[in-house]
């Protein structure tokens, strides 16, 4: 520590290229966290999905139906506490690119298989009594700046038609990473309008005793409604989530190659700057050592300057990223979460350190092993 | 008077070792700025291949995509009898009404489940779709329970190889073909006998996603939009089929290019302080030289300049290299998630000389801007006190 001067002094003697490179860290570290945060938003669903939740499918695909008749027939299974629905309603609101998902869901177990939303009991309610109900998450209220008792038009694309919508809640997601920009309304409501298919809904969701007998019990469902005209496909909330995420494209290589790409170039960037003023100072760290100062004590003084540069560059990198993260999605909806954790903060530190000591080394030793008679020589 | 350029080039020869670093922080950017918009070019030329000039398609009247519209058999019937529509030798229209589905087939890569759009078509389709043609293989017999799969379904999702049986609704299907439609979205996809593909899907008979007809001639498309649109029977919208396909693409090739350009105008403010710390060191470093530069007669003018370009040309190398990097990658193909139709799609990544003449200009914008500021220094430095040090 009582060091400290003597490398802030240092730092301060050319103050462009300190400037400069604190700069170029801050710039990597902000954009590893802009990666970092794409990554976690498009992967939104697996993190949150409940380890005692499954999710049934019609066996084709998620897109075609399953009847209303399952609900009570899944019930009966082993295991099974509780099995609620929900349908894609796919409207839009307004313009084609205000997107947010919506979907018809059974008011009636909703609530009780996704305990995780937070909803005031008494707008819980409300929504319950009104045919024409709908919750919407915060971030999709907050962003249409719709209240409480709003009427809503949605033009619907699959179930044709002008549908209106009368907002009595707005639910919190419970957790950072949740997703706040759903918009439910009651299934009675969209089964009484629709043209067609009535009595059917989009796929279920399953609430077991213990995440233990997810294998067992999704088997249990699916051999159930083997051969008849509704087979099903049922597997754990986090493996649908994650095939879902896996369709989007391979993200996480890309993040990762870009990330690589950044943290070499920036690895390049410090350790030049270090060695350009070790350089620099050669005379003086002649000096230094001609005064006592020990061969490990003049490592330290010039790793320490570059771990310094490293971490203020990388705290201001991250905290720039986490103010742009608090001002909101910048990909208007595609993303259901754009949201920067404590975690990945702490990630960002600990990657600048590692960079700040890689970068010294090469200089650190070079200074290390500097013999005094070529140090002053040079005076 | 400039000073030559060769002075630059041994100046940047005798400081390898920091320039390298300015070269490759250049190359990093440049490159990854290249790959995202090879991306987005290629998402979108996918969707665009697809589409034909030539062609039509009729969907029900406020459907955005295929996915959320229904055209009937009747309605296909007045389609048939329009006289803008183009007619096979044998007279008959070259209409291909056609059933679309999504079934879940597990992907190669991971073995998760993919949407894949499975389309239903009569024999006709060919006539009014020139592009695809079938690589290996016949077309399916119509009327059994056979499939012709794209060139990248075979590749991209598991059991679609020519000979191989697949389990879909409880159908057993038989691959008999393999097709391709020039890089387009058809690639991906699956096609089946439309009436066959409506039955096992447990859907009415007679009811078609899209219509897409082929016209006479492309100055005929008003026509036909203005003859379908005010039949009293029809409740349709025609679009131009190319037009439709570019929409699709309109979402992610946008987002795509939007994080492009966000990651690479971040990176380029790293580059550019890589940069200027390379010429600032340098300036320091050749404060003499400089200075004698001036001595000789050489104007402020010309100093700036010289260390302008010293800079463009160090980013300029960059740029080359970052170019060459993104090469390997054209012809890559990835697979990603087609929201408007809720379809996986794969596509090629396409890096096209213009694309990289983009990127060349990007690396001199970055080496001008990292150069400017250092060669203003260097330009205002007092020719006395620099000589002084000497």
């Amino acid at each position: 520590m009582k060091y400290l001067p003597f490398i802030l002094r240092n730092l301060k003697r050319k103050k462009t290229r300190t400037i400069l490179t604190v700069g170029s860290i801050a710039v990597a570290v902000f954009l590893f966290g802009l990666l970092i945060m794409i990554e976690t938003g498009l992967n939104a669903g697996v993190d949150v999905a409940g380890a005692d939740r499954l999710v049934v499918r019609n066996r084709i695909s998620l897109i075609q139906p399953l009847p209303l008749s399952y609900q009570e027939r899944l019930r009966q299974i082993d295991h099974v506490t509780e099995a609620t629905f929900a349908s894609w309603f796919g409207g839009v609101y307004q313009e084609e690119r205000n997107f947010f998902p919506q979907f018809s869901i059974d008011t009636e177990t909703y609530r009780d298989v996704f305990t995780e939303f937070v909803i005031p009991n008494e707008q819980w309610q409300a929504f319950s009594a009104d045919r024409e109900g709908a919750v919407v998450g915060r971030s999709t209220a907050e962003k249409y700046e719709w209240e409480i008792g709003d009427r809503v038009p949605i033009r619907g694309t699959i179930f044709q038609g002008a549908w209106e919508f009368n907002i009595r809640a707005i639910y919190e997601g419970g957790t950072a990473e949740a997703d706040e920009t759903q918009f439910w309304f009651h299934n009675a409501y969209l089964d009484e309008r629709r043209q067609w298919g009535k009595g059917l809904i989009g796929w279920y969701t399953v609430k077991i005793d213990d995440p233990d007998h997810a294998v067992e019990v999704a088997a249990a469902i699916d051999e159930r409604f083997a051969n008849s005209s509704w087979e099903t496909s049922t597997e754990t909330e986090k493996d649908f989530a994650r095939g879902f995420a896996q369709q989007i494209g391979n993200i996480r290589l890309i993040v990762l190659s870009i990330g690589a790409v950044v943290l070499f170039t920036l690895l390049l960037v410090t350790g030049s700057a270090m060695s350009t003023a070790v350089r620099e100072r050669i005379p003086e760290l002649g000096v230094l050592k001609t005064l006592g100062f020990g061969d490990g004590t003049v490592l330290g003084l010039v790793l320490a300057e570059s771990v310094l540069i490293a971490l203020v560059g990388g705290g201001l990198g991250i905290g720039i990223a986490k103010l742009f993260a608090l001002n909101g999605d910048p990909t208007n909806g595609m993303l259901p979460i754009f949201y920067l954790g404590w975690e990945s903060m702490m990630l960002a530190i600990a990657l600048s350190l590692m960079v700040g000591l890689l970068a010294g080394a090469i200089p650190a030793l070079t200074a290390k092993r500097l013999k005094i008679v070529d140090a002053l020589r040079r005076v | 008077m400039a000073i030559p350029i060769s002075y630059n080039v041994r100046s940047i020869g005798a400081r390898w070792a920091t320039a390298v670093v300015s070269v490759l922080g250049i190359a990093g950017t440049v490159g990854v700025f290249l790959a995202m918009l090879a991306m987005a070019r290629g998402f979108q030329a996918t969707l665009q291949a697809s589409g034909s000039p030539n062609n039509v398609i009729i969907l029900r009247a406020g459907a955005d995509t295929e996915m959320t519209s229904a055209v009937n058999h009747e309605q296909v019937r007045i389609i048939n009898d329009a006289p803008q529509i183009a007619r096979a030798d044998d007279g008959s229209p070259l209409v291909s009404p056609e059933v679309v589905v999504i079934g879940a087939f597990p992907l190669m890569t991971t073995g998760t489940d993919a949407n894949v759009q499975i389309r239903g078509v009569y024999d006709r389709v060919l006539e009014v779709r020139p592009n695809v043609r079938i690589q290996e293989g016949r077309f399916f017999e119509s009327g059994l329970t056979e499939l012709i799969v794209g060139k990248n379904a075979v590749n991209t999702y598991q059991g679609f190889e020519l000979g191989s049986t697949i389990e879909i609704g409880g159908e057993i299907w038989k691959v008999v073909g393999v097709f391709d439609s020039d890089g387009s979205a058809f690639d991906s996809e699956v096609w089946c006998d439309a009436n066959l593909l409506n039955q096992t899907f447990s859907r009415p008979a007679g009811i078609y996603q899209s219509v897409t007809a082929r016209l006479g001639s492309q100055d005929d498309f008003t026509a036909l939009k203005d003859t379908l649109t005010s039949d009293p029977r029809m409740t349709v919208d025609v679009t131009n089929e190319r037009a439709y396909y570019a929409k699709q693409s309109q979402a992610v090739s946008t987002l795509i290019r939007r994080l492009g350009f966000l990651v690479a105008f971040v990176m380029a403010i790293g580059a550019v302080f890589g940069a200027l710390n390379t010429m600032y060191s340098a300036v320091s470093a050749r404060a003499r030289e400089i200075a004698t530069l001036r001595a000789l007669g050489f104007g402020s003018f010309s100093v700036v300049a010289s260390f302008v370009l010293e800079s463009i040309l160090i980013a300029l190398v960059g740029g080359v290299l970052g170019c060459l990097a993104v090469i390997p990658l054209n012809g890559f193909t990835a697979g990603t998630m087609n929201w408007q139709t809720f379809s996986h799609l794969a596509f090629a990544f396409k890096v096209t000389p213009s694309l990289m003449i983009w990127g060349l200009a990007f690396s001199v914008f970055m080496g001008f801007i990292g150069g400017l500021l250092p060669a203003l220094r260097a330009a205002r430095m007092p020719v006395a006190t620099a000589l002084r040090e000497l």
